[in-house]
């Protein structure tokens, strides 16, 4: 059959037909390439608008057009616009081809004559390939309403408690024994000072308490299968070695457990907690944990003074790891962070120097319930410090260590000189390379460090040392740095140096974003679906990511995320059925070999091999429709629709006209 | 052809999520250049299947710009590494079929590098035009059937291909 192809070229005002002729465009298409079946080629002031819209559905039914092609922008600003417009003229909508000519030709070109040249080229690619599009519809698959938010950080409990508040089901899964996150640690929030732990814990019981929300602690994700409204997860829910039903969480079995263990999640490493514990008082349960690899029963087979104590019996050495099975529709990760290891910048003496702290140590310290019930004191538990330094972007924004700025620590180092001046009345230098306090009232809040007396040195720091070189600097820290506001070296000695750590991606990032079938930055944080337009979805429809698992953020960022993933959550829910992008690749059985070839390529496993059958077979429900196993097919035997090789070589072909009823160059 | 005034046609394969975003950001940007790449938009540089590259070369084109994510972020995961052993396969194939490997780029442009994408497209035209005209399938009149060349190879028995043990 010939199709009836229609070309409009869009002027974009001057923006397309600034640098291009486009009414000899339209011509052209007219002229030449009429045996390729155009049968009309109009230009137009502007296609998007909708008078340009109603000319194109016009001529649909009454030229009685098969194809469209628009010569305007990106398909990706309006191929969306035009795929309506041919569906409200009755035609199927994956038959509108865009040729931009104006992002690839107008905006990039000077010479008229060589963009017009081009724009042609372009027109005549889209021709031919148009006329090879199929007709498709969208995939419509059932959404099953219940979520899965994995990490129970603020961002998580935020994302959880939204959509569980709009009445759906959703399983919080947390690696640690309790939720609550890194927030759950600190002392302070900035700007306001808002004690952490009083503006979190309510946020946690809510959680704990949910009527929707069914909490799993102390478990790990261990495989995710299925697809967007359908997938399948295994969560492993590993022994507490108590009885959940039966503990009250009354705290007994940790007063009487006589080993101590330093604690160096929860604590930093700066305090101890028993080997049965909570990690904190406020903890969401409060059912604590048995660590097996300190408890005194599990390395000698004797103890069990838990057991004994226990007014309830909820004590069970022998419960097992279980591994449960649920059905979610939507997932969202709230995997957090990873705070950068100071150590790794040896020339700060971390881990060498006793008096020089990390920001998560600080947290402790200065935290009211932590060891030192918040009293900022030197590594000897008792001195106090007459004078700290504050060492920001220590491994961020360093071509060693991380490229990226990690947004928090500027306004957390001006939290801990606010904190170290208030309750030492110490003083305190802030040695930064930028300040950057963007946000709502988060320049007003260093405007007050500054006022309170703070110093602030500008320059990097190149090292901290014990080395004193004369009596002031003896049995102090000395801090070296450039000071590049007075241009000069200088000396400040210390008591105390607090380095003000970067964030860093989850360890095991690159593992749990295979897990879940996304893809991680460079740097190893998760890849957002569009850094600005859509940053919270991710390439894996029903796949989200909120918090600082998506790249380094404060708090209110954190929780905005959370907040906006669930509302996407729950625009898939109530959608009831998700339509996917018909770009699915199939296999024709009739002449699939059998090779297997294709079958490692799929990163989703959408590609299964049918023994009985000895042919292959793709899941459409799985399948991107990335296209990489049509590429490798040796038979030809799988096609993939929307880009078809049919399309693709037409379109080389169009491209380099040799459509063309006369070979000539334009 | 004095190569100073040849006008490469070069045929550039972009992918959806990267580098056509950045050759869109490039657009929005107004940054200039060359103008002799022509773009094929694909859902993922894993999806160029090395014949539609021949395909380009036969048909006229002097050049092939294959486009993709960097690696490690490749909106596929990882098909970007299929892309990347099959363009370094490739490159052996016109090697032997005595075609200049440096008629085909492989390069890496997320969709925030309009700046790159434009500099490399402008450099590899640059390139191109250094090597000249390729003339591949403009000898006769029509494109050139490879075809006729396939039922020799098919009709070799199989045994004749395998490694003796």
């Amino acid at each position: 059959m010939t199709e009836r192809v229609g070309v409009y070229v869009c002027h974009c005002g001057s923006n397309i037909a600034g640098t291009v002729d486009v009414v000899d465009v339209a011509n052209w298409a007219a002229e030449k390439l009429g045996r390729q079946g155009v049968i009309i080629a109009r230009e137009y002031k502007f296609m998007c608008s909708s008078l340009g819209q109603e000319l194109i559905e016009k001529d649909i039914k009454e030229l009685g057009l098969t194809r469209v092609v628009v010569a305007a922008c990106s398909p990706h600003l309006h191929e969306k616009t035009f795929r309506t417009a041919a569906k409200n003229a009755g035609l199927n909508p994956y038959l509108v081809e865009l040729a931009s000519i104006r992002e690839q030709v107008s905006w990039v070109h000077s010479d008229k004559a060589v963009a017009t040249a081009k724009a042609k080229a372009v027109v005549s690619g889209a021709v031919s390939r148009v006329i090879e599009n199929r007709p498709l519809e969208e995939i419509k698959v059932p959404i099953n309403p219940n979520t899965l938010v994995v990490g129970g950080g603020i961002a998580g409990i935020q994302s959880a408690l939204e959509i569980a508040n709009a009445g759906f089901h959703v399983y919080l899964v947390e690696r640690e024994p309790s939720i609550g996150g890194h927030m759950a640690q600190f002392d302070k929030t900035f700007p306001t000072l808002d004690c952490s732990a009083c503006i979190l814990t309510p946020r946690m019981v809510e959680a704990g308490t949910h009527p929707n929300i069914t909490l799993l602690t102390w478990s790990e994700v261990t495989n995710v299968a299925g697809y967007v409204g359908n997938f399948h997860v295994t969560i492993k829910k590993k022994a507490r070695f108590i009885n959940e039903e039966l503990c009250t969480g009354c705290g007994i079995c940790q007063e009487k457990c006589p080993k101590k263990v330093i604690d160096d999640v929860y604590e930093a490493g700066l305090g101890y907690r028993k080997a049965v514990y909570t990690p904190f008082a406020q903890a969401v349960p409060n059912f604590p944990v048995m660590d097996k690899e300190n408890c005194t029963y599990f390395i000698k087979g004797t103890c069990k003074a838990c057991e004994k104590f226990c007014p309830t019996g909820a004590i069970d050495f022998n419960q097992q790891d279980e591994m449960l099975h649920i059905d979610v529709g939507n997932i969202v990760l709230a995997t957090g962070y990873d705070l950068f290891d100071a150590r790794r910048v040896s020339n700060y003496g971390y881990g060498r120097l006793p008096n020089v702290f990390t920001s998560l140590e600080f947290e402790r310290l200065s935290n009211a319930a932590g060891p030192t019930s918040g009293n900022i004191v030197l590594r000897d538990g008792k001195t106090t410090p007459k004078s700290v330094g504050v060492i920001h972007c220590v491994g961020s924004r360093d071509k060693n260590f991380n490229n990226y700025c990690s947004v928090i620590c500027c306004m957390q180092g001006l939290k801990f000189a606010h904190l170290v001046h208030e309750r030492t009345g110490a003083t305190v230098y802030n040695f930064y390379i930028d300040m950057r306090t963007a946000y709502k009232a988060y320049d007003e809040f260093y405007q007050r460090v500054l006022e309170e007396g703070t110093l602030f040195v500008r320059g990097k720091v190149a090292e901290v040392t014990n080395a004193a070189r004369n009596e002031r600097e003896k049995g102090k820290l000395i801090i070296q740095v450039e000071d590049t506001l007075a241009g000069k070296q200088r000396r400040i000695p210390v008591d105390m140096v607090i380095l003000s750590s970067g964030l860093q991606p989850r360890k095991d990032a690159k593992e749990v974003g295979k897990m879940f079938g996304i893809s991680c930055s460079m740097d190893g944080w998760f890849t957002e679906k569009h850094p600005k337009l859509d940053p919270v979805s991710t390439m894996t429809e029903g796949i989200y990511i909120v918090g600082c698992a998506q790249g380094p953020k404060d708090i209110p960022s954190s929780v905005a995320q959370g907040a906006a993933a669930s509302a996407r959550v729950l625009d898939k829910i109530l959608q009831k059925e998700v339509a996917l992008e018909p770009i699915k690749a199939s296999v024709n059985k009739e002449m699939c070999s059998g090779c297997r070839i294709c079958n490692g390529l799929c990163p989703f496993n959408a590609i299964a091999f049918i023994e009985d059958d000895k042919v292959t077979e793709i899941n459409p429900a799985l399948c991107q429709g990335c296209g990489t196993c049509v590429a490798a097919c040796p038979a030809g035997a799988i096609s993939g629709t929307g880009f078809s090789n049919e399309q693709i070589i037409a379109q080389i072909d169009g491209l380099l006209l040799r459509n063309l009823e006369v070979q000539e160059a334009v | 052809m004095n190569n100073e005034t040849f006008e490469p046609t070069i045929i550039g394969f972009t992918c959806n999520w990267c580098s056509y975003r950045a050759s869109d950001l490039a657009g929005t940007a107004r940054m200039k250049y060359a103008p002799n790449v022509r773009l094929i938009r694909l859902m993922c540089s894993g999806r160029l299947d090395p014949t539609f590259v021949l395909r380009a070369l036969s048909e006229g084109a002097d050049g092939v710009m294959i486009t993709g994510c960097h690696p490690g972020e490749c909106h596929y995961i990882e098909q970007n590494y299929k892309a990347l052993r099959r363009y370094l396969l490739l490159k052996r194939v016109l090697a032997g079929m005595g075609i200049e490997p440096g008629r085909v780029k492989l390069v890496w442009a997320s969709a925030a590098e309009g700046a790159k994408f434009a500099a490399e497209t402008t450099l590899f035209v640059e390139e191109i035009r250094k090597l000249g005209p390729l003339n591949w399938g403009r000898a006769d009149s029509g494109p050139q059937t490879v075809d006729r060349e396939v039922p020799s190879t098919v009709h070799n028995p199989s045994s004749e291909m395998e490694v003796p043990a």
